[in-house]
């Protein structure tokens, strides 16, 4: 929110790039070669991004162009097809999208746990001076649990359930640190406390199945941050929580983020728990953001139909109660057949008025306001009216 | 939604017939140890509960993981017998029938599950899975029962053409739409949804909850909701009762309950729910609840709440708070509720924000039963 204008700047990148592809479907595979040599560094801009492109100075981490497609044997699934943001440090990012929007796969991208040769990576993903794609495995080892840390949405299956605790904290702590294990066990034991786990010298102790829900993402939030790392990726941290956990485990990685000035990047589909931690938010469909600006500029001045239509298919407690809901029709596309043009066009409502440019090409995420990109065809006079006149009055 | 929207916020017995009525609903479910599997202990996953249901209404049971409110839906189905109380369905005993006796009942009373992957068989055809009613109660339908079956995945807003198609080959929530069909197979009167759209996207869940509302209208159906999503919950309910360690804590009608919550569980729990909204991020309060729910195998003595809540007194950890009426229509569970009599209704979660400076002591975060 208080830091604008490097971290939305700097998607202008992708959608040069992806907006060259009128045709996706011909053009992509060409463009997709030329960019398997990552040859360029990424700060130079891969698609022209320019002066705007190279991070501003405290960003920490740079995503540019990032693709990731899986060849299966229906067809490539393009999870992922050219997102770019930067996040600085002591900043969040929230990336929003449906079951199948590539959110997790590029949290999975930048920590490096795609299995290799499953796989196609392109692009650029920076971490400090670190290129990210390409790196060998040993160096991402190196990097992952010191420098990068990741929280998943099922801490039940995250944790190891036959080493309790304490050792897989003590575990990840000696990896990276050159301590006796009696030294990174009482870290261990901070670490459980600083988080909220009472009695943590003798939890400690527990296994992962005798901790509550709540109190497994605790420990593995512990684990995560033992070695105190510079970008926190929370994937759905609270989607298996209840309501009053979930606030409970926001407040802590709130907290925590300011205390560690770790950069965070939180994955959700819950709209409200972005809203409640997030600095920026990149809307994500089909593997593409279509839209990415400051929190408060997503929910207030929102430019793309798709978040519209999130927006006004929730039912929403701060606001009177509504007779009836507004879906968005249809459902998500296949990832191996993506629509042509702009990915959301056969759901959106708006659609035949770009008089055949959403069916026809694909939109580049542009910067529609000062810092704030959106992917859609529309014309901005069409935009506002529909926002002001259609939309906002049902929120 | 449907007749009952704004009913006379009379006391309970008032509201119409009660399709169903659950007295001292109790379900226990014993712990068994040792070489005699001896009973060593009690999980008490639902202690009590009292309330109707009336036709043609939504009736909404909320609350955290573990507060009984699926166990509850079961007993309501008979999936599971009760250990205690009375379970009437249309003034007729069900508490303990057998399973042959529940035949008629299984036509009046569906459950629409909450895991679309988990709740259809893989290895059939949808036509299997929705016209399976239609074969295991013996009935005939006019034209068929292939037709029959065609006709409710129409109404649910699938293709008739699916009807050979197996469950793998639909999205999460297509699958909830099958489950709806086959709920809807044999007309029934009541319908017990357990979460029916946690598992789905938001855009989908809008989608099905729109469907449900429409089938409501269309059938003159009753739906008991089982659900955690406070929003959600207020969209689809007439009534909403909260529960919390397998007590009912409050229960009251959708407006008043949301304008005007009394027991303190039901404001911590509305203002845990994180709003769309970045201004209010730094304008509201949160009533932080500390800790966990405490285990149902050994619950917190008298008001189960105790051990959590700001508000406790001595009186709490000593005498059981009854369900009692504390405004019309409004049933609380507490020595000291919130917004008691008199205040005014004020908006709790609406658009201005709460001052909690009032009721919210400033040892609350620091409770130390935590």
């Amino acid at each position: 929110m208080s830091q604008p204008s490097p971290s939305p700047s700097s998607p202008a990148g992708p959608p040069s790039g992806s907006s060259a592809d009128g045709t996706p479907a011909e053009n992509a595979p060409a463009e997709k070669r030329s960019r398997r040599r990552r040859e360029a560094p990424p700060s130079t801009g891969l698609d022209g991004i320019g002066g705007l492109g190279a991070a501003a100075p405290d960003t920490f981490l740079s995503v540019r162009d990032l693709r990731v497609h899986f060849p299966t044997d229906d067809g490539v699934v393009k999870s992922v097809d050219g997102i770019s943001f930067d996040l600085a440090r002591g900043k969040t990012l929230g990336i929003v999208g449906e079951s199948g929007s590539g959110k997790s796969v590029t949290s999975m991208s930048i920590m490096g746990l795609h299995k290799p040769g499953t796989v196609t990576m392109t692009g650029s993903i920076r971490l400090g001076s670190e290129e990210l794609i390409g790196a060998g495995s040993e160096t991402v080892r190196e990097l992952r649990g010191k420098r990068m840390a990741m929280i998943f949405q099922d801490p039940l299956s995250a944790m190891h359930p036959f080493y309790t605790v304490g050792h897989q904290i003590v575990e990840a702590y000696k990896m990276h640190n050159d301590v006796s294990t009696s030294v990174a066990k009482k870290h261990a034991v901070e670490m459980l406390d600083r988080v909220g786990i009472p009695q943590a010298s003798s939890r400690v102790d527990d296994y992962p199945h005798q901790f509550s829900g709540g109190m497994r993402q605790r420990a593995m939030i512990a684990m995560a941050l033992s070695c105190d790392p510079d970008l926190l990726i929370a994937d759905e941290p609270t989607t298996a929580l209840d309501v009053t956990v979930q606030a409970q485990i926001l407040d802590l990685i709130r907290d925590l983020q300011s205390e560690f000035n770790s950069a965070v990047i939180i994955i959700t589909h819950d709209l409200g728990v972005v809203a409640e931690l997030s600095d920026d938010i990149m809307v994500m469909y089909a593997g593409r953001a279509v839209e990415y600006a400051t929190a408060a500029d997503v929910f207030e001045r929102p430019e793309h139909p798709y978040t519209w239509g999130l927006l006004s298919s929730m039912p929403r407690l701060d606001r009177a109660r509504t007779d009836r809901l507004r879906p968005i029709p249809g459902s998500p596309p296949s990832l191996i057949n993506v629509p042509s043009g702009c990915p959301f066009h056969p759901r959106c409502a708006y659609a035949d008025r770009t008089g055949g440019l959403s069916q026809s090409q694909r939109p580049p995420l542009d910067e529609k306001a000062p810092g704030h990109y959106a992917a859609c065809h529309l014309t901005p006079e069409q935009r506002t009216e529909i926002w002001e006149n259609d939309i906002r009055p049902t929120l | 939604m449907t007749a009952s929207t704004a009913p006379s916020p009379d006391t309970d017995v008032t509201r119409g017939e009660p399709l169903l009525r659950v007295t001292n609903l109790t379900k226990h479910f014993p712990i068994r140890r040792g070489l005699l599997q001896r009973t060593v202990g009690a999980v008490q996953a639902v202690d009590g509960l009292n309330f109707e249901v009336a036709k043609g209404e939504t009736l909404s049971l909320v609350g955290e993981s573990g507060c009984g409110k699926t166990t509850t839906g079961r007993m309501l189905t008979r999936l599971i017998e009760p250990t205690d109380g009375l379970l009437e369905f249309e003034g007729k005993d069900v508490t303990h029938s057998s399973m042959r006796a529940l035949r008629p009942l299984r036509r009046d009373v569906q459950m629409i599950f909450q895991d679309p992957y988990g709740s259809l068989n893989p290895r059939h055809t949808v036509g299997t899975i929705v016209g399976a009613p239609f074969k295991l109660q013996n009935i005939k339908t006019e034209k068929g029962i292939k037709r029959s079956v065609q006709d409710l995945l129409e109404l649910v807003g699938l293709s008739p053409e699916h009807y050979n198609r197996y469950p793998h080959e639909f999205s999460g929530g297509q699958r909830q739409r099958i489950g709806i069909a086959r709920s809807l197979a044999l007309r029934p009167k009541l319908i017990v949804a357990d979460e029916p759209v946690s598992a789905l996207d938001v855009s989908i869940q809008a989608q099905v909850i729109n469907l449900l509302e429409d089938l409501q209208d269309e059938f003159d159906l009753t739906y008991v909701v089982i659900a955690h999503d406070l929003s959600v919950v207020r969209h689809m309910s007439d009534r909403v009762a909260v529960m919390y360690l397998g007590k009912l804590v409050e229960i009251a009608d959708r407006d008043e309950l949301y304008t005007r919550p009394m027991h303190p569980y039901t404001t911590a729990l509305m203002s845990a729910v994180p709003v769309p909204d970045t201004n209010r991020r730094t304008k509201r309060e949160r009533i932080r609840l500390t800790g966990d729910v405490p285990s149902p195998i050994n619950p917190p003595p008298a008001c189960r709440f105790n051990t959590r809540c700001w508000k406790a007194q001595e009186v709490c950890r000593t005498v059981e708070p009854p369900l009692v009426a504390m405004a019309p229509g409004h049933q609380v569970a507490c020595h000291f509720p919130e917004n008691p009599d008199g205040a005014p209704a004020e908006p709790a979660l609406l658009d201005t924000p709460r001052t909690r400076a009032d009721d919210a002591p400033a040892t609350r975060e620091d409770d130390p039963t935590a």
